[in-house]
């Protein structure tokens, strides 16, 4: 580059190799800008959406949302003692159960749990029921010992404040509560959580501030004028059971000190007597059974595998993951069947598609170009039609048996049944997907010299050898590609598989609807949608590496 | 590939029965096409032949289930005669101004004039209200899917693009990805975003789909186009938007053309997603077809059909016409 004159310049004095390295640049910025607002779109509308449903097949936060004290205080349970947890799950559990109740909240985390141990559903709207009651003579003694206790004012007074200095930190409290009812919630505006209330009755504070919050955003009722939820009397009464609590109310000078100094010997009694576990065992004796302790704990976890393992037809249960019983094992007979079915299609189509290729590609142009419009008729005709038409001519009482009837190849009252079973999908989607099939192997076979027939035959072949020999093998690559389209459409294909598939012709895709639309399974939904998008890309990657994506033609 | 004169007997019989072999199978892909047209006139509610309708007897006949399709509101009278007026005004002022012999603005006001008359204040319908959600989205979502396409394929056929495999298959996704899962992601996605259930969802998942649509038929185009038009046009003092604009838009436009009318087509035809985006305010044609197909089905389903079809030899023809034009221009002999 260079010479006794240095290197070579460019016209406005740059080095020319700097100049050149500028305007490859420019170029390459010039292309990027003018694809960037595609792929912001497709990234957008397309790439996150799929994203959002890969997280989903493993995301499983609802258990740990709705009972977020409870899952950490059964991490220290052991599933194969199969015996119940102990007294502080269940009081975890009635702190999380209530709030999730006064949230409605539980009915959703218990829908979940019944997918994995029926029975669940029921237990939780129960005992949702019931949460009022549990622990009413510890409330009865407060209520007639502190009379204060009646006035919502006082329990506002008592545990919220305006007072900067006084202002304690309720991020533990709210963001609990916040876990548990799904959405923000926080204290009114200017109120905090007292510390001096806190401090004689931690675990009474943490319970109102939740309580205030929660009536504050999602009631919009104002905490001072409405009663506190019984969980808020309960976790005070508690309080007084600590060591050193005596010496805290003496130390208290904030509002409502008076009062409250009746409240320790009041409860003392029916405290002394409340068990949670006992008033859970009273409401179901099901909350004794390690299986559904086991099924909490077991789906814990925010993250999970058992979307996918019951998508092939295991479960995650307690004991880790089993394969299902066999009445209830359908996902892999499903996934079997759209695969076979797909093939079945597959087969359908080249065996359907092969001569009518080679005719096009062997006819003068005028003819090959008829058929041709004959091939892209039905391909262009909407997907609805074709399936429509397919609905109608295969009824039992339609044309086609119609017509076999009338010649006479079936009896009126032996109809065949052509619709609503493997048969009907089959018929109906070789024809919706022939198109795809005869399209590639046409533009193969065109490329194919008939000299090689010729020359075959000349050597002495006879028709079948030259085209076995000769013919074929040179068309296997049209094969393949129009063999890798149709399938990567058929096991994806819903609609028709939905109209005329009754229940015996449906694939894998009408159960994603299904759950999507119906069971409300969504998690289930995305792991069978996650287990067939990675089959599609694989074979899309193996179609690319056959024919190239580019190579990918539209209508001929 | 005439039979020879010296053919065996064999051959003969060969060469004759797989003719007749393929008719059957362009038969079997043509014919539940083409039987549902006559059936759409069925006078009766069935969905075969009826005796009346075999013996060609006017009475087995009638239009009552595209009575039922098309309803009797909306302005299509009104909206045909402004049409015609626009297209006629139109095509009068480029004859005056330029001596354009072109008939298309006529043709195209009288059938948008038509079509919106007849859409006016239609509400609640049982098949016009579907049709007109349709066209509400279908050409919005092509617009998207066009104008965006078309930028990122000129782009795409830049000699110097980086990652540009990695680019393409991003945006060919949509097509290869199976529709069902496409529904189920956009559902999950869109309900977080709030856009489930509303218009531009719908428009939007429909813009993705057609994209690639787009992309492809418009890289093929380029691929035959010639880069030094550019650079001369640019030699010649042009910027960058007036060449693209004067030079390279009206080489590539029948490529531009097919791709909206797949990306069009693909809107139009589009069921699964919108199944799941949409809400009962955007229920389209297709969904109203899946619906009936699915619960009650009603012999008005056989006249949405074959309005459809018609619908599809339109866009069919103009395709090939497009395609013959489109090789014209490039010098090739159309075939």
């Amino acid at each position: 580059m260079t010479d006794a004159t240095g290197p070579i310049k460019a016209a406005d004095g740059r080095p020319l190799k700097a100049s050149l390295n500028r305007a490859l640049r420019r170029e390459k910025m010039r292309a990027l800008m003018l694809i960037a607002p595609l792929l912001i779109f497709v990234l957008v509308t397309f790439i996150a959406p799929i994203g959002d449903m890969l997280f989903r097949s493993v995301q499983d936060d609802i258990t740990s949302r709705t009972l977020p004290q409870t899952v950490v205080a059964l991490d220290g349970w052991d599933y194969d003692s199969g015996s119940p947890p102990d007294e502080a799950v269940y009081e975890a559990l009635y702190y999380d159960m209530f709030f999730a109740a006064e949230a409605k909240k539980h009915t959703a985390l218990g829908s979940r749990l019944n997918y994995e141990t029926t029975g669940i559903s029921s237990l939780f709207r129960q005992t949702g029921r019931a949460l009022d009651d549990m622990g009413e003579d510890v409330i009865e003694a407060m209520e007639d010992n502190v009379e204060a206790l009646d006035d919502s004012a006082f329990w506002a007074a008592l545990f919220l404040t305006e007072d900067p200095v006084d202002a304690g930190n309720a991020n533990a409290a709210l963001s609990w509560a916040t876990s548990v009812a799904d959405e923000p919630v926080r204290l009114p505006e200017g109120l905090q959580m007292s510390v001096a209330g806190a401090t004689v009755f931690p675990k009474a504070a943490a319970q109102y501030v939740a309580f205030a919050a929660f009536t504050h955003t999602v009631d919009e009722d104002v905490p001072a004028e409405e009663d506190p939820w019984e969980s808020v009397w309960i976790a005070m009464a508690q309080d007084t059971s600590d060591a050193g609590f005596a010496d805290r109310l003496a130390n208290y000078t904030g509002p409502g000190a008076a009062e409250l100094a009746p409240l320790q010997e009041a409860v003392a009694a029916p405290l002394a007597e409340l068990s949670f576990q006992a008033a859970f065992l009273d409401q179901d004796e099901d909350w004794a059974d390690a299986e559904i302790w086991g099924t909490i704990q077991a789906f814990s976890s925010p993250y999970t595998a058992g979307y996918f393992l019951t998508a092939v037809d295991r479960e995650l249960t307690p004991a880790g993951a089993q394969v299902v019983e066999d009445d209830v094992k359908i996902y892999l007979k499903l996934f079997w069947r759209t695969l076979w079915m797909s093939l079945a299609i597959t087969f359908s189509c080249i065996l359907l598609g092969y001569p009518v290729a080679w005719l096009m590609a062997n006819l003068p142009d005028r003819s090959a170009n008829l058929i041709m419009i004959l091939v892209l008729l039905p391909f262009w005709t909407s997907l609805l039609v074709r399936t429509s038409a397919w609905k109608v001519l295969l009824q039992q009482q339609g044309v086609i048996n119609d017509l076999l009837v009338w010649i006479g190849l079936v009896a009126d009252d032996g109809r065949l049944a052509l619709i609503n079973n493997a048969t009907g999908t089959v018929i109906a989607m070789t024809h919706i997907l022939l198109p795809f099939m005869i399209l590639p192997l046409y533009s193969v076979m065109k490329g194919i010299p008939p000299s090689y027939l010729r020359a075959a035959k000349s050597l002495g072949a006879t028709n079948w050898t030259a085209f076995w020999r000769v013919y074929f093998p040179q068309s296997v690559p049209g094969i393949g590609a129009g063999s890798i389209l149709v399938f990567i459409l058929s096991i994806g294909y819903y609609i028709t598989p939905e109209i005329v598939g009754g229940t015996k012709g449906v694939f894998i895709s009408n159960r994603i609807a299904y759950h999507i639309s119906s069971s409300l399974n969504w998690g289930l939904a995305a792991a069978l949608g996650t287990i067939l998008l990675v089959v599609v890309l694989a074979l899309y990657w193996a179609y690319d590496r056959i024919v190239g994506i580019d190579n990918v033609k539209l209508g001929g | 590939m005439g039979l020879p004169p010296y053919a065996t007997f064999g051959q003969r019989v060969w060469y004759y029965t797989f003719r007749v072999l393929v008719g059957i199978i362009l038969f079997f892909l043509i014919a539940p096409i083409i039987t549902i047209i006559p059936l759409s006139f069925n006078a009766q509610d069935f969905f075969t032949f009826t005796p009346e309708m075999l013996a060609f007897d006017p009475e087995g006949y009638s239009l009552k289930h595209y009575r039922a399709f098309f309803g009797d509101e909306g302005n299509p009278g009104t909206g045909l005669l402004i049409g015609l007026g626009i297209g006629v005004a139109v095509f009068a002022a480029l004859f005056f101004m330029r001596g354009s012999k072109n008939v298309l603005p006529i043709i195209a006001g009288a059938v948008l004039g038509l079509i919106i008359g007849k859409m006016w204040g239609v509400e609640g319908t049982e098949w016009m209200t579907p049709l007109k959600n349709s066209l509400k989205i279908a050409p919005v979502a092509t617009l998207i899917s066009v104008s965006l396409g078309t930028l990122a394929a000129i782009g795409l056929s830049q000699s110097h693009v980086p990652f540009r495999r990695a680019i393409m298959a991003i945006m060919i996704s949509p097509m290869i990805v199976p529709l069902i899962i496409s529904a189920a992601g956009m559902y999950f996605f869109y309900s977080r975003i709030g856009l489930q259930g509303t218009y531009w969802g719908v428009v939007l998942s429909h813009a993705a789909l057609g994209i690639p649509f787009v992309i492809i038929t418009v890289t093929a185009t380029l691929v035959g186009f010639d880069q030094s038009l550019t650079r001369a046009a640019a030699n010649m003092g042009a910027n960058p938007v007036r060449t693209f604009f004067k030079v390279q838009m009206p080489l590539i436009l029948p490529g531009v053309i097919s791709g909206g009318l797949f990306a069009f087509i693909t809107s139009f035809d589009e069921v699964v997603v919108v199944l799941f985006v949409g809400s009962a305010g955007q229920q389209t044609l297709p969904w109203q077809m899946f619906t009936g197909l699915r619960e009650q089905i009603s012999p008005t389903i056989l006249a949405a059909a074959t309005v459809l079809i018609s619908i599809s030899v339109v866009l069919l023809v103009t395709l090939e016409l497009l395609r013959r034009r489109s090789e014209r221009l490039r010098g090739m002999s159309p075939g």
